[in-house]
């Protein structure tokens, strides 16, 4: 018998299963293989702009990802260290071995069992979770994370060549998938791509711009690793497709699964494949290509910029065409994934199902793309499926003061129509929602959830107590609230009115259909996203002012 | 279920021709009990319109059917024109309430439909509002154009600027890799937020749509006995003045809304606010003062050296028939509401002053409520950040403003022209 079980040890598996770990539970973590837990399957890279603020929130939950990646970090970067502190996006590239083990650890830290095997069946009595059959095996729970990405009836594409999966080389979850269909809890495809893995000892690095990291004078987690214990240093270098590249590509899209219809799932607008870019974008000169050593110890390269689903003789081809990559060797071909994802707006704002009491759901697939989108979802879930079994209080993320909270209420009021990528364009306050201050922004919340080690909660603590003294304004972080105060100010007043919309409360059986001067179509998205109250309902695409004040005018009628 | 409203659109009878209007789910089938079988969608039939009840004839009419969601409430719609006398549209009207699910609607009623059903967004609802109102010839035109979405035009025109220059300060954050794709100059995007902020006043600076459709407001301001409620029923009773309504006498100022050569004014007597001698009489002051301070124009017509300061004001020398007052001083009209005397140059005067106020026939107005969105985005433009950032954010502020002021919002449609714009995403 498990309090918690999860499905999937990807980065939303790990930090859910941990997560609710430290908030007490029992947790079983459900996996095909024990080599999987913590794999980086694209890009050896964490953070980024955006990505990085959610990294630093998750540290201040003393969550997993960012402590990992200071033990795996071979290079780092503050992006947009030119324009203000609110958009800095601390990055790091990651050694994979490193990481994976990093994770690993820390799991077995936070005493997480680990079950290999095949999770087939989700186990449902009354509308609650009951638990899950594993390898044929029943396993009690109260509750359910899945978080499987892109392995619900997942199928590759490299070329006009398709194989099930949801990696290259491993399985994927095609049983649970038609369960989860039957239930009507997943939705649709969609697709996302990975480049081809470059040999690193066939790279002519000397006619390559070098990208070196950063003198880094931050970490990621702000329980940093001492710095002689990091790992070494590995520099990047940028290259570029010019003309000849672009005719290779442009020759051979009648041999692209995606221009020739057999890809039907959505792929993301901001990743799109070297084919797509050039299709779409057919004028420019050339693109750069990131080229990102995966690690230490193995010749792997990634480049980043050049996801394709070509067959494999035109991304060697192509890839060879690029100055410095003339004799390149590809190790491992890139490919297109296309897989099932579930309607987030079935969700609630703790990532619970608003059907299935005790399921809840994170990461890819709710539709989300990117390492830290899921582990950030895996984090919600994680301390919301403990406190549904051990009867705890939820925790609720608030778009005004997390990252995370914008990206739970995209998903859950918005649902997508493409991989939701964070992006900080996405943050109406992004000027206080910044990288510098997430333990100022969210250690109460995280003193109160009750997930924090010793070690964690005393970084909070203190921080929060330097706040209070004469000391603080000497802080980085005090100068960077100055430089806003007028923003932040102002944000704060739009607060109050959103403040005041929040209480007007649309209880969970309310009939969006009664309401009186409503169009069906604003039926139809309300009822598909089930706000909980009038500011969520405001947020809802397509949602008018005048169908706004409908709903207000209802609500205050049935709560009279 | 949604009730069916109906009311009379045309103006009120008698008329030659009076349209009757019903919208909603039983439409069709109160035509069918009114004039028989229903005719064809969008095609005008004549028929004899008849009381459901008895049979008998009320009279012969046009019946014209509209389908939702094509047309203008997005609900079924049928519209009467009958004879536009008053016996006729009253029973018109009765046999129409006498039906289930039928009621009269309320002022408004058809606009809001259609703004529910995203017939028409806030910008020309507001248009159509202005036109059930407007009671002038130019009024109406005003009220047209707007209703056509000429306004909404323009606004989407400033609205796309905007999210082009939101988008390119978004790219240059959110996508540090691509610096060659995205790299944004700060300076120019600056200057053309700059651009457009100016572009904004220069609309908020125009004449607004208020006097057109409140009637310009011309305060007739003086001491006591200085002869100003016998002016304000001069001006109201002259030749060129129509009386449109009275809107009685208020404890502050009698209001008279009149129209002189089709220019809508409304005449503010403040008689009352002073002539008394007891205590209320500062409140009184006060009160004057304060519709001296709201007026478009102010008739002074005290002593010139006594007048209050204001932009737009015209000393008239009042009771100049009375005989120890034939001393008119230099730059004041003299005027007689008992001969007569300087009347219509008075009108004249007040016309061409009234007319530099509104908005040029044809041309487009903001109302207070766009013009306060507007102002907020200007303003926010202008005080647009020295940094990338935190010009986004001055971005982001007007952008808002807009999307309140055409009734959408969107992030959504920021990020979709940050994608079409740019090659992005490594």
């Amino acid at each position: 018998m498990f309090d918690v079980l999860v499905i999937g040890g990807g980065h939303a598996g790990c930090e859910a299963a941990a997560a609710a770990a430290r908030r007490g539970a029992r947790v079983g973590l459900v996996s095909f293989r024990a080599e999987d837990i913590g794999q980086m399957s694209c890009n050896p890279s964490i953070g980024g702009v955006g990505k990085g603020h959610l990294v630093r929130e998750l540290d201040v939950f003393d969550g997993l990802m960012a402590r990992a990646a200071d033990r795996a970090a071979v290079h780092r970067r503050m992006l947009n260290r030119s324009k203000g502190p609110a958009v800095w996006g601390p990055r790091v590239q990651a050694d994979r071995r490193l990481y994976r083990r990093a994770v690993s650890e820390l799991l077995g830290e936070a005493g997480v069992t680990l079950l290999i095997g095949e999770a087939t069946e989700l186990l449902v009595e009354q509308q609650r979770v009951a638990g899950l059959v594993v390898g044929g095996r029943h396993i009690a729970a109260r509750a359910v994370v899945i978080a499987t990405g892109t392995f619900l009836d997942g199928t590759l594409f490299c070329g006009m060549e398709r194989i099930a999966g949801g990696r290259t080389g491993e399985k994927a979850s095609v049983a649970l998938a038609a369960q989860l269909r039957e239930w009507g809890v997943a939705q649709g495809r969609l697709k996302t791509g990975t480049p081809p893995r470059l040999d690193g000892r066939t790279i002519d690095w000397s006619r390559l711009t070098p990208q070196p990291s950063d003198r880094a004078d931050w970490a990621m987690s702000a329980l940093a690793p001492l710095s002689e214990e990091r790992p070494a240093e590995l520099a990047c270098a940028i290259a570029r497709t010019n003309e000849r590249t672009h005719g290779i590509i442009r020759a051979n899209f009648d041999r692209s699964p995606l221009f020739a219809g057999a890809i039907e799932g959505r792929g993301p607008r901001y990743c799109p494949s070297i084919e797509d870019k050039i299709r779409r974008f057919g004028d420019r000169d050339g693109h750069q290509i990131f080229l990102e050593p995966e690690g230490l110890d193995t010749p792997l390269v990634y480049p980043n910029g050049i996801s394709t689903s070509l067959p494999a003789d035109v991304q060697r081809d192509f890839v060879r065409s690029i100055e410095g990559l003339e004799r390149c060797e590809i190790l491992r071909p890139g490919y297109a994934v296309e897989y099932e994802y579930a309607d987030a707006r079935r969700l609630g704002s703790t990532l619970e199902h608003q059907v299935v009491a005790g399921l809840f759901l994170a990461g890819q697939i709710n539709g989300t793309t990117g390492y830290e989108e899921a582990a950030a979802q895996g984090l919600a879930a994680g301390l919301n499926a403990a406190g549904h079994a051990l009867e705890l209080d939820p925790v609720r993320f608030d778009r005004r003061t997390s990252y995370i909270g914008v990206m739970i209420d995209d998903l859950t009021l918005q649902g997508v129509s493409e991989p939701y990528r964070m992006m900080t364009a996405r943050a109406e306050y992004r000027l206080y929602l910044r990288a510098d201050n997430g333990t100022s922004r969210l250690g109460d919340q995280a003193l109160a959830a009750g997930c924090l080690s010793t070690a964690r909660r005393r970084q909070v603590e203190s921080h929060l107590e330097l706040r209070g003294t004469a000391a603080w304004a000497e802080t980085d972080e005090a100068q960077a609230d100055a430089l806003y105060a007028p923003y932040i100010e102002r944000q704060r007043r739009e607060w109050e009115a959103l403040r005041r919309d929040s209480a007007v409360v649309l209880p969970g059986d309310f009939d969006f259909g009664a309401v009186p001067g409503l169009s069906n179509e604003a039926v139809e998205r309300l009822a598909a996203a089930r706000p909980e109250n009038l500011d969520q309902a405001s947020r809802i695409a397509g949602i008018t002012p005048a169908a706004l004040a409908a709903l207000h005018v209802a609500a205050a009628r049935r709560a009279a | 279920m949604t009730d069916t409203i109906f009311a009379l659109s045309s103006g009120r009878p008698p008329a030659a021709v009076a349209i009757i209007r019903t919208s909603g789910p039983q439409a069709f089938a109160a035509a069918e009990a009114i004039a028989g079988k229903l005719p064809q969608a969008r095609r005008p039939v004549l028929r004899t319109l008849r009381n459901p009840a008895g049979g008998d004839a009320i009279d012969d009419g046009l019946v014209l059917r509209f389908d939702g969601p094509a047309s203008a409430t997005g609900e079924n719609v049928v519209e009467y024109q009958c004879h536009g006398g008053r016996a006729v549209v009253d029973a018109l009207l009765a046999a129409l309430s006498s039906l289930p699910g039928m009621r009269l609607a309320e002022p408004g009623e058809f606009t809001r439909r259609a703004f529910a059903n995203d017939r028409i967004d806030l910008t020309e609802a507001e248009g159509l509002a202005d036109l059930l109102e407007a009671e002038t010839e130019s009024q109406r035109r005003a009220a047209l154009l707007m209703a056509e979405g000429g306004l909404r035009a323009q606004i989407e025109a400033w609205r796309q600027r905007l999210v082009d220059l939101s988008a390119r300060a978004e790219a240059a954050i959110d996508y540090v890799g691509d610096e060659d794709e995205t790299r944004a100059d700060e300076a120019v995007l600056a200057r053309q937020a700059q651009d457009l902020a100016d572009e904004l006043a220069e609309w908020l600076a125009r004449p607004r749509a208020e006097p057109l459709k409140e009637g310009v407001r011309v305060v007739v301001a003086g001491p006591p006995n200085a002869g100003k409620s016998s002016l304000v029923n001069a001006l109201a009773q002259s030749e060129k003045a129509i009386v449109t309504d009275i809107a009685g006498t208020t404890r502050d100022a009698i209001e008279v809304p009149l129209a002189i050569e089709g220019v809508p004014i409304t005449l503010v007597d403040t008689a009352g606010l002073r002539e008394s001698e007891d205590a209320v009489e500062a409140i009184g002051v006060g009160r004057a003062e304060s519709q001296v301070r709201q007026a478009d124009i102010v008739l002074w017509l005290g002593h010139p050296g006594d007048a209050p300061t204001h932009r737009r004001l015209i000393p008239v020398h009042a009771q100049a028939d009375r005989p120890d007052r034939d001393a008119v001083p230099a730059g004041s009209l003299a005027v007689s509401a008992i001969t007569g005397q300087g009347l219509a140059r008075l009108a004249g005067t007040i016309v061409e002053a009234a007319r530099r106020m509104l908005p040029a026939e044809g041309e487009l107005a903001l109302n207070r409520r766009q013009a306060s969105e507007m102002e907020d985005a200007a303003r926010a433009l202008y005080g647009a950040g020295p940094d990338l950032v935190t010009l986004a954010e001055s971005l982001r502020i007007a952008r808002a403003a807009f999307d309140r002021l055409s009734g959408r919002a969107g992030v959504e449609d920021m990020l979709d022209a940050l994608f079409g714009r740019f090659c992005l995403g490594k």
